[in-house]
């Protein structure tokens, strides 16, 4: 089993994380202003790139988000970095 | 040279000392210039390529493969085909498709072995047969041959099932398609690559597509490792890959791509007859012609261009497998895999014209690319002879994102992928 580095909690296995989107996916400002193609590009499309990945994550045992680098051929993991509120980074 | 398989031809080979048999297909270079260019060369760019031929006459094609031919999904899959989907869009869709392997042997004058021995979805408790009935009848008016069966139906089906009130996950009942089945996975590439290749179709395998040939807004061709190609008309059939060319091309899919694990046992005598899905564990199986048990499960929960999987999909795979049948627990397995599939927010493929003109979709089929190769082949067949949608991919069009109409057929038809 492989393990995720959890920004928080250190090494654990990878059936306690969920994958929970591309990092910079943000969502967009003025809700009736908004395009139908930019809702739907912030809700459905995905980078989903071959090779380094920059993503979010959840630990569900601590329930804390954080982002985390990986290679998705190799499953090497480069970086995992606590997600700090806006001000805090 | 003999080129059709029949009895005859058999019997004149024999005789022949078997000299005469032709290559099934050809390996030539690419031209600098053809009416269509299909890339990927698994099942469904094949079938894309032989419909072009055949339906519409378009027999100047080249089908584009980075690798071998068949080496991706269509050689990774468990080969189940059915059709007993919820929404009446996906219905029509998948059944057309299960339509077309019921006469592709004899199409294609190649031996798919396709065996129509029933898919039995096992149902767990006394709301989950509530469910199941409403599926049922959905799918009975949508003109699939579906029935609800009870217990003691389902035990004269598999009578090797453990169906003690002891077990994990008790059987209650089960949801039976008769006319659903497995077929010869490799034989259904091969067969469809012959096939083309007797029409006119070139088959470039080990040929890479680097990058698309955009001029005033519309794909005029594709650059590849072997040198440009150019056409007017091009479809991607690459599955997991999608969101790679979708990114040469300059958009974005609303495609995640997962690996998708199975594994087959050692040979047996013949114990099941039938394909058999336990949705409380995500496990289905089946019995191979040579005797294994192919087993296969639920996607592995990260994303993944790795064709292998890691460790606890394939744990939850396999003791969901010690739940159904725990006389199987003694066998070996003798092979595993993992293939690279393209998953869709509502499970349903997305066909049509992409964002780039002349560019045309045939991705997002998920963990039911096997089931639909013919289908797929056809409709994007018939969507690059035309240049507009088949009345049977409209609603798959990827404008269904933006307008909110999602065919969810993950919620409705509760099937894992």
């Amino acid at each position: 089993m492989q393990t995720f580095p959890c920004a928080f909690c250190g090494p654990r296995p990878e059936t306690e994380f969920h994958f929970a989107g591309d990092l910079g996916n943000l969502r967009p400002e003025g809700f009736l202003e908004v395009s139908a193609e930019t809702w739907s590009s912030y809700l459905f499309a995905h980078n989903n790139p071959r090779g380094e990945s920059r993503e979010i994550w959840k630990h569900l045992t601590c329930m804390e988000v954080f982002t985390m680098t990986r290679d998705t051929l190799s499953h090497i993991v480069n970086s995992s970095t606590a997600l700090l509120p806006e001000g805090d980074a | 040279m003999t080129r059709h398989y029949s009895l005859l031809s058999l019997i004149k080979e024999g005789f022949a000392n078997q000299k005469g048999w032709q290559p099934a297909w050809r390996s030539p270079e690419p031209k600098a210039r053809y009416d269509a260019i299909v890339i990927g060369g698994g099942g469904h760019g094949l079938a894309t390529a032989y419909y072009l031929a055949k339906n519409h006459g378009i027999t100047n094609v080249a089908i584009i493969e980075k690798g071998w031919l068949g080496g991706g999904n269509t050689g990774r899959n468990t080969t189940t085909i059915r059709s007993n989907y919820f929404y009446p869009e996906s219905a029509a869709l998948y059944e057309r498709s299960l339509q077309l392997y019921e006469g592709l042997s004899k199409d294609l004058n190649y031996n798919v072995m396709f065996s129509q021995r029933g898919v039995l979805t096992m149902v767990h408790s006394k709301g989950e047969m509530e469910i199941a009935a409403r599926l049922v009848n959905a799918m009975q008016i949508n003109g699939i041959d579906s029935d609800l069966l009870d217990i003691d139906a389902c035990k004269k089906i598999v009578p090797l099932y453990d169906f003690s009130p002891k077990s994990r996950f008790q059987v209650l009942g089960g949801v039976w398609q008769g006319r659903a089945g497995v077929a010869r996975h490799d034989a259904v590439a091969w067969g469809y690559a012959r096939a083309a290749d007797r029409l006119g179709v070139d088959i470039i395998q080990n040929c890479e597509v680097t990058e698309f040939m955009i001029e005033g807004g519309r794909c005029r061709g594709v650059m590849t490792s072997k040198g440009p190609i150019r056409s007017d008309k091009v479809s991607l059939s690459v599955a997991g890959n999608s969101s790679q060319m979708a990114a040469k091309a300059g958009f974005r899919l609303p495609v995640i791509s997962y690996t998708l694990q199975a594994c087959v046992s050692e040979p047996v005598k013949p114990i099941l007859d039938t394909v058999v899905l336990a949705p409380a564990t995500a496990t289905y199986v089946s019995q191979s012609d040579k005797g294994e048990l192919v087993i296969g499960g639920g996607i592995d929960r990260v994303p993944s261009y790795a064709q292998r999987g890691n460790l606890p999909a394939l744990e939850v795979v396999l003791s969901g497998l010690m739940e159904m049948f725990p006389t199987v627990g003694q066998l070996k397995l003798m092979r595993q895999w993992g293939g690279v599939v393209d998953v869709t927010p509502d499970s349903s493929p997305i066909m049509g014209e992409s964002p780039l003109p002349g560019l045309y979709l045939n991705c997002g089929w998920g963990t039911g690319g096997f089931k639909s190769i013919p289908v797929g082949g056809e409709m994007t067949a018939y969507m690059m002879a035309n240049g507009k949608h088949h009345d049977l991919t409209r609603p798959f069009d990827l404008e269904r994102f933006r307008t909110g109409r999602l065919i969810d057929e993950a919620a409705g038809s509760g099937i894992a992928h």
